[in-house]
């Protein structure tokens, strides 16, 4: 033991199967990989994990953590706290340190020593020399940086009681067909191994140990997922322009399109992903792919989404399907690029000038990132509108334990209303603003479809049901509340809230949406758990669903769990529903790391303990 | 163009083309433009051009940003389906539709502060990228929607209607289109419709970005003395020295239309017709010093690039007649008009995407 700290006052943390390891790293270190690496061999284990890469908005030399939580009860999100500290970056060592639960541990590169004042006595640090044994291994400057970062997870894997053949297993599938760098990594694994058990007090009081609470369970980015559900909703064109942290997802289309929508004879493409010049730029493409027939998105963040206004307001006015994933990152203006928000919520609800109005969905984790992306596909062409999938970079950019994603194959792409060539030429009426249903909802027509009907004019002023320019307010009125009329038809095709009943009858109610969902689950097993019943609800679409309105009506007080400043969703439930504002009461957590499942319980039962005040016993007199 | 209703009823004798449309079938609604508008006059040409093809109106997308320029296309190809975007931001909903369907002919309909204000980004982008599609920007020098503010294509030292003069540099299209390797590349005028009309259809058989800048004077905001796009500045600096002339040699033209098929598989090389020879050959470069030089002494200039030899274009002739039997053969050539140019690049990118999707 190194540093003069050694064993804590506090007994060591003991647990098995459930803790949170966190790397404190510099920003391209090459760390990122091994840290993945560490995280996938206890998921090979059969330990469920929940990795998150918490990186700064540059390249190279500022810090970045990864942190792995270790949960067989399979908590997906993050519970706040470290129980053990990979503390590699000496930058950011004071800030760590204190994250440490009491009775913790603190792994961290001995080489140089440190005052007794850098540790804490309620710690215990575990000192290995890491750099003087890269240096005496290695001669290349990089080599040494980049074994370094692999010598630990070896030595970790000691300490844990990882496995070491299942990291050799992911090294080898990691560098398969690459000989020459699979060999050095897998050694560099064992010599950490071997300093730690010649060493360190090994295991620890935190430990590993295999078990099979995985189950079939897939392990996937957001981004890849809602990529892949893309190609399933039947997109053909996707144009987009790089920003964090939704380029993966652009990225990830282009890449399962190769795969699956290369026509096998002609090796042709049947899709075109385009590198649009500006956001602008991107969403005009995928208006006009909408308009033409077919199924287009664009994937972008905030900024993006901002670029695009006019554009969103066009399509809106002018009746065509688009959809946009909002991947959505810490705000407002560049805010914070790497970090994750939920505060476009009112920026995408009620996008562009003039009264305008949208449909947005919640998917909670990759899985329903990949179903949901499937479904935008059918409501935008449904309801011939813009579509917003709201992503943020906690579901996008990092790596979920889901359930495997399923597809019916009997299920079939519903592409609205669009009258044929047949329609037209048997004389069905046509005019594309003509609510023939009475749910809101014209009948349009492909361009090209027939020489001389159901042609017609799209435009973003003002028209009459047959698409003729018109200044007339009776008909602007009407083409108005045939809009409204439509969002109110949009309801039955939107994924219905989730309701769950607490154990108990309650006064109060919790509504909770997106990547706060999985966090959500923790924390009402835990309120659960200390006899607090709290009724739920989680949004999953906007505009709200009617049972929305009678969850909240049936409680008392309904706290409202978000990740933005302003409480942007009980700010659309309050003008949305009619609501008091008075009986939601807002739940924030906004400073771009993902919410935590402590901060929740600490939140609601502050807030409870407000409610169930005892009055003072009165002094007799 | 008039301001009075379209007569429903037409003569039964209307000349048809070989598709069976009268020219009456390829017009629009009655155009609410100012009388003498030389947008007007283009959207005539655009008419006489697609009938004169013999295309099937319905296969054509017409697309527009904001401005008086863009309103233009509901007053031609009624049957066509038609998108006023935007404004400055018709090029990428075209360039859209584009990928979503290869099988339509495309032809965007734009302004000066559209495209070279506003939309100029776009506008560099859609011919970067060669999408393949017929651009066409009525150039005026100003904002008439909005009652005369000069654009970014009004000339430096040109006067506004109430005085004004305009202290910027000018933007020029044609050397824009020509830098960013558009495959296709004219300027032409509004009042000579015998020079507009086979350039438009050279335009719309080409495969890739064409781009037609026609001068199109403004007769409420633009018409007047100290103006250097009114109708008399223009016809005063036009100096015409050739006449153009459009004939497919042989083609499948109609049997295709008739199927409602894409546009015409092109002739990718381009005889002059008698056009002065040092005019004829000219490297890009040249192409560009013509046209600077031109711009320089403020009077007009025809010229083309074309990056074939004589030979080649004769061997690669001969060896697309024998491999492709709807191979069509334009003949495109050019008389001055105020900086007017034709260029061809050998090369015609075209946008990657799904075919019909």
């Amino acid at each position: 033991m190194q540093g003069g700290s050694g064993m804590s006052k506090v007994s060591p943390i003991r647990a098995v199967n459930d803790f949170v390891v966190k790397f404190a790293n510099v920003n391209g270190s090459g760390s990122a990989s091994a840290n993945l690496l560490f995280a996938k061999a206890i998921l090979r284990m059969g330990v469920p994990v929940a990795p998150r890469n918490i990186f700064p908005s540059n390249i190279q030399g500022l810090p970045t953590w990864f942190e792995v939580r270790v949960n067989e009860a399979g908590w997906r999100g993050r519970r706040g706290g470290v129980d053990l500290m990979v503390a590699m970056n000496p930058q950011t060592w004071d800030e760590d340190l204190k994250e440490i639960e009491p009775g913790g541990y603190l792994f961290y590169d001995s080489t140089k020593a440190l005052p007794a004042s850098k540790f804490r006595d309620d710690v215990n640090a575990i000192g290995m020399p890491l750099t003087a044994i890269c240096n005496r291994e290695y001669s290349d400057a990089r080599q040494r940086q980049l074994f370094k970062n692999i010598i630990y997870v070896g030595a970790l894997s000691t300490l844990l009681e990882i496995e070491p053949e299942t990291i050799a297993e992911l090294i080898g599938e990691q560098y398969k067909g690459k000989e020459a760098l699979l060999k050095p990594n897998v050694q560099a694994m064992h010599m950490g191994r071997a300093y730690a058990e010649n060493n360190l007090d090994w295991p620890l009081g935190v430990r590993v140990r295999r078990t099979n609470a995985v189950g079939d369970r897939i392990f996937i980015e957001g981004n890849s997922a809602a990529a892949l559900g893309c190609v399933y909703g039947g997109a053909t064109v996707c144009a987009w322009y790089p920003i964090t942290p939704s380029s993966s997802m652009a990225e990830a289309f282009a890449r399962h399109c190769k795969r699956f929508r290369t026509d096998p004879a002609s090796s042709k493409a049947r899709y075109a992903s385009v590198q649009a010049e500006d956001e602008l730029a991107s969403i005009g493409m995928v208006i006009g792919a909408s308009w033409n027939g077919a199924r287009a998105f664009t994937c972008t963040s905030g900024p993006g989404i901002s670029l695009m206004q006019e554009f969103i307001g066009l399509a809106y006015f002018a009746e065509i399907p688009a959809v946009i994933f909002d991947v959505q990152r810490g705000s407002p203006s560049t805010g914070m690029p790497t970090r994750t928000q939920q505060a476009d919520l009112l920026s995408c609800a009620y996008a562009s000038h003039g009264d305008t109005k949208h449909v947005l969905i919640f998917p909670q984790d990759p899985k329903e990132a990949f179903e949901f992306a499937a479904l935008s596909f059918d409501l935008a062409d449904r309801l011939q509108t813009p579509v917003f999938v709201m992503m943020d970079l906690d579901i996008g950019m990092q790596e979920w334990l889901c359930d495997p994603l399923a597809w019916d194959s009997r299920r079939h792409h519903d592409r609205g209303k669009v009258m044929s060539f047949q329609d037209l030429e048997s004389g069905k009426e046509f005019g594309r603003y003509l609510d023939v249903d009475g749910d809101g909802i014209a009948y349009r027509t492909y361009p090209g479809t027939h020489p001389s009907r159901g042609s017609y004019f799209t435009r973003g002023t003002t028209k009459d049901r047959y698409a003729h320019y018109t200044e007339d307010g009776a008909t602007y009125v009407d083409n108005m509340q045939r809009l409204l009329r439509k969002l109110e038809t949009a309801k039955q095709y939107l994924p219905e809230p989730v309701r769950r009943k607490a154990g108990a009858p309650t006064r109060f109610g919790a509504i909770y949406f997106g990547s706060t969902a999985p966090v959500m689950d923790e924390t009402l097993a835990a309120l659960e758990s200390q006899g607090i019943h709290l009724d739920t609800l989680r949004l999953r679409a906007f505009p709200f669903h009617d049972a929305v309105s009678d969850f909240i009506s049936e409680h008392e007080q309904v706290f409202v769990v978000e990740q933005n400043r302003d409480a942007q969703m009980r700010s659309l439930l309050i003008n949305e529903l009619v609501i008091d504002p008075g009986k939601l009461i807002p739940v924030l957590h906004y400073d771009g790391t993902p919410i935590t499942a402590r901060f929740i319980l600490r939140e609601i039962g502050e807030k409870l303990a407000m409610f169930n005040v005892t009055p003072l016993r009165k002094v007799a007199p | 163009m008039t301001y009075l209703a379209k007569p429903r009823l037409h003569h039964p004798e209307l000349p048809k083309n070989k598709l069976g449309y009268t020219h009456r079938d390829y017009e629009g609604a009655v155009s609410t433009l100012c009388a003498g508008c030389g947008h007007d006059s283009i959207s005539g040409a655009i008419i006489q051009a697609f009938f004169e093809l013999e295309l099937p109106p319905h296969r054509v997308a017409k697309l527009s940003g904001i401005g008086c320029s863009s309103k233009t296309p509901t007053y031609f190809l009624g049957n066509s389906h038609g998108f006023n975007s935007v404004h400055g931001r018709m090029p990428s909903v075209l360039t859209g539709a584009n990928l979503a369907n290869r099988d339509l002919i495309y032809l965007g309909v734009s302004g000066d502060g559209d495209s070279a204000s506003i939309g100029l980004g776009q506008f560099a982008h859609a011919l970067r990228r060669g999408v393949n599609m017929v651009y066409i920007v009525e150039n005026n020098g100003v904002y008439g929607l909005t009652k005369g503010q000069f654009s970014a294509t009004a000339d430096r030292g040109s006067k506004s209607k109430r005085g004004a003069v305009n202290n910027d540099q000018p933007i020029d299209l044609v050397l824009l289109a020509l830098q960013l390797g558009a495959s296709f590349v004219a300027r032409s005028f509004s009042g000579d419709k015998a020079q507009l009309v086979p350039l438009v259809k050279a335009a719309v058989l080409h495969r890739g970005a064409a781009f037609i800048d026609v001068i199109s004077p403004c007769v409420a905001f633009n018409n007047h003395a100290g103006s250097t796009k009114s109708y008399d500045f223009v016809r005063e600096h036009n100096q015409a020295v050739n006449r153009l002339d459009f004939m497919p040699t042989h083609s499948r033209f109609g049997a295709q239309a008739a199927q409602g098929a894409r546009r015409l598989q092109p002739g990718r090389s381009y005889r002059g017709n008698k056009l002065p020879a040092a005019a004829r050959r000219c490297g890009r470069d040249r192409h560009r010093t013509v046209v600077r030089t031109a711009r320089c002494h403020g009077f007009a200039c025809g010229t083309q690039h074309r990056r074939h030899s004589a030979q080649r274009i004769a061997r690669s002739r001969a060896r697309s007649r024998r491999r492709r039997a709807g191979e069509v053969q334009r003949v495109v050539a050019l008389s001055a008009q105020v900086l007017d140019a034709v260029t061809c690049n050998s090369s015609s990118p075209r946008t990657r995407g799904p075919r019909g999707v």
